[in-house]
């Protein structure tokens, strides 16, 4: 099988973009295996120089993670033996666990934020999307240019009205000043994104929902929304992956009850010293729902469910 | 079943003008064709009468009530589009079913209707199939089979067979014309291709430039065109045009091509100027004698006929003649024009001269 072919890659070109692809994959992750190897390591050795990679696992980073604790005289020590397993860790220290960390409440807010807002923007993002692509609109083209020119600005140059503007409106540290802040900056991406995808689906499977007797918007939900369940997803993940991460609005605009997990994490180094297990460790499960969320949603991102069913 | 109305009705689009006003009758249970070139207003009278279009002006009538601005899902006419348009998420039987759970129609019902179309249309097998697997055929029975599960008043076909292999077209065109004389359901069909609207049509209307030309049986529209478009249109190869300056007055019966009497059909109409003589290539014939004479250029064999082309003093001319006759290429020979058969135009607008042949189906303006 020397000889070449057009729809077969050669045997070097295989190998190549083998290769190319393992050291990228190297590149992205050992930085996401070190912040999980950090997370079950002890202080000690997750500052110790050259670095370990071979170590004693503890679970150490996840308890000062997830609880508060205060030093405590032998005396006290000594009176109140351990009672379970995070006792005895925390004891190495003279420690004990005087109640849970904010990081739940924290983690929680983000889930809250995160999802609410991803939800908002996909809600709004597809029906704008449907209506743009398919009905004549006035100034289209101009006002596609405007959702579009909300994403031009860094979010540090508009943070100081948005700040000023929700202390107005008593949004500022609530879960719906940043469910709306995120679903602002959101919506354009999704509108243009989703738009794209509603474009592709021909006019025709409407059409003939129309003629099956079916209303307007009960062709759009029974027949576009299920064609377009690959770009919806696609956007959604990207949607979510923004309001997730994001972190400059919420280091300004939240303190408490509304405060996400990317500004609470920084401040747990504060908290005992430079405890870096225990912030990978917060690192470790703030990746996990985006995970989890790009996983379920992998299927659609293949594309190819509409294939063949309209002649082009 | 239904008979269909339109009135008056124009389509604009802007500033774009789709439809001019254009009326036409689709009697009850006739297989109805909507003929012309791409972009001549076909479609989108198809659609007016369907709803996805709403008409700019003028009435559609369906048994007698006007629909011309309600919502398809109230007009109870079903539509089969060009691309099939099924429901790519779903299978076989949920594409047949949709129409009917639209209308409330209990399951059980839903399911012996499906079935009894689809063993009417053949396709009982591939019931559970997904639609994205099927074969051209396969998925043009299901698109039908959608339109007539629920027993519509009128169907409306989107040039259904353009998307089909040229083999297959024709198969299917035949088993669309016996579903048709079986059901005996109205339907208006939209094609650009002249052979199978002449084929399968009852009756044609021939639209050129958001205009109807000529609305007629495929034989009027064949034997007495109303226009020099429709002359044009219909027919491969399409009707030979003599350009000639002359007189015609009323009750003539022979015109002066090159100085030589030709028998035409008795006049009804008088014009004069730039006219065309109009004549198809089979009401041509070849002999040694006639005075009006050609030379021949070319020959086409086409099995049991052949196509003769012959230049003329008034143009080039095609003959359809019998294949066993001789025409070599270079030879003179005489031309006989079957005088009945001809119709006569004036060029400056393009309309047909009344005469005995075609006063019965001309009707102008």
């Amino acid at each position: 099988m020397s000889s070449f072919s057009v729809t077969e890659p050669s045997k070097r070109s295989k190998w190549f973009a083998g290769t190319l692809v393992i050291l990228y994959a190297l590149i992205t992750m050992i930085p996401l295996a070190w912040i999980m190897l950090t997370g079950f390591k002890s202080p000690a050795d997750a500052i110790s120089y050259p670095p370990k990679v071979v170590f004693e696992p503890t679970l150490e980073g996840y308890v000062n993670l997830f609880t508060q604790r205060t030093r405590q005289t032998q005396e006290y020590l000594d009176a109140n033996p351990p009672e379970n397993w995070r006792d005895e860790i925390v004891r190495q220290y003279d420690m004990v666990i005087v109640g849970p960390s904010k990081f739940g409440e924290r983690f929680l807010n983000s889930v809250i934020i995160g999802f609410g807002s991803t939800f908002l923007s996909i809600f709004l993002g597809t029906l704008a999307a449907y209506a743009f692509s398919r009905f004549k609109i006035p100034l289209a083209d101009d006002l596609l240019f405007f959702i579009l020119s909300t994403r031009m600005m860094p979010p540090i140059a508009v943070a100081i009205p948005i700040f000023l503007m929700y202390r107005q409106l008593g949004l500022s540290d609530t879960h719906l000043g940043m469910i709306l802040l995120y679903t602002a900056v959101n919506i354009s991406l999704a509108v243009w994104l989703l738009k794209g995808f509603i474009d592709e689906i021909p006019r025709e499977y409407e059409e003939a929902a129309l003629i099956d007797g079916y209303t307007r918007f009960q062709a759009f939900y029974k027949v576009v929304l299920p064609q377009a369940a690959t770009g919806i997803a696609s956007t959604a993940i990207f949607c979510l992956i923004f309001a997730w991460n994001e972190y400059a609005f919420a280091v300004l605009l939240t303190s408490g009850t509304a405060q996400t997990a990317p500004p609470f994490i920084p401040t747990i180094i504060g908290v005992g010293g430079l405890d870096w297990p225990a912030v990978a460790a917060g690192a470790t499960i703030f990746l996990i729902p985006v995970m989890i969320f790009t996983i379920l949603l992998r299927k659609h991102l293949l594309r190819g469910i509409t294939f063949g069913a309209v002649r082009k | 079943m239904a008979q269909i109305q339109i009135k008056n009705v124009r389509k604009e689009f802007g500033d774009f003008v789709a439809v001019k006003e254009s009326s036409f009758t689709i009697e009850d249970g006739e297989f109805f064709m909507l003929l012309g070139p791409s972009g001549c207003g076909k479609t989108t009278t198809l659609r007016m009468i369907a709803g996805l279009e709403l008409p700019t002006s003028g009435e559609i009538y369906l048994d007698g009530e006007e629909i011309g601005q309600r919502p398809p899902s109230e007009r109870d006419i079903a539509f089969v589009f060009q691309m099939f348009a099924l429901y790519p998420h779903m299978n076989v039987r949920k594409n047949l079913s949709y129409p009917l759970v639209s209308q409330g129609m209990p399951r059980a019902q839903v399911k012996a209707k499906v079935e009894e179309v689809a063993a009417i249309l053949g396709i009982t097998d591939i019931l559970n199939r997904p639609v994205g697997g099927l074969s051209g055929g396969d998925r043009q029975r299901v698109a039908l089979g959608r339109a007539i599960v629920r027993d519509p008043k009128a169907f409306m076909m989107d040039e259904p067979l353009g998307a089909l292999d040229a083999e297959f077209r024709e198969h299917m065109a035949e088993e669309l014309r016996a579903l048709h004389d079986r059901m005996n359901a109205t339907t208006v069909y939209v094609t650009h291709d002249q052979l199978e609207a002449m084929q399968m049509g009852d009756k044609i209307v021939v639209m050129n430039n958001a205009v109807v030309e000529q609305f007629g049986t495929p034989q009027e529209i064949y034997d007495k065109p109303a226009t020099m478009f429709v002359a044009d249109f219909i027919g491969s190869p399409s009707m030979n045009f003599l350009n000639f300056d002359g007189v015609v007055s009323e009750g003539e019966t022979s015109v002066a091509l090159n100085g030589h009497p030709i028998a035409v059909p008795r006049q009804m109409q008088g014009s004069s100027g730039s006219l065309v003589f109009g004549v198809r290539p089979e009401h041509i014939s070849l002999s040694d004698a006639g005075d009006y004479r050609g030379e021949v250029l070319a020959t086409e064999y086409l099995g049991t006929t052949q196509i003769v082309t012959l230049d003329t003093p008034n143009g080039e001319v095609k003959a359809r003649i019998d294949s066993t006759q001789v025409a070599k290429v270079g030879e003179k020979v005489g031309l006989n024009f079957e005088a009945p058969k001809v119709t006569l135009f004036d060029a400056s607008n393009g309309l047909a001269l009344l005469s005995e042949l075609n006063q019965g189906v001309l009707s102008h303006g």
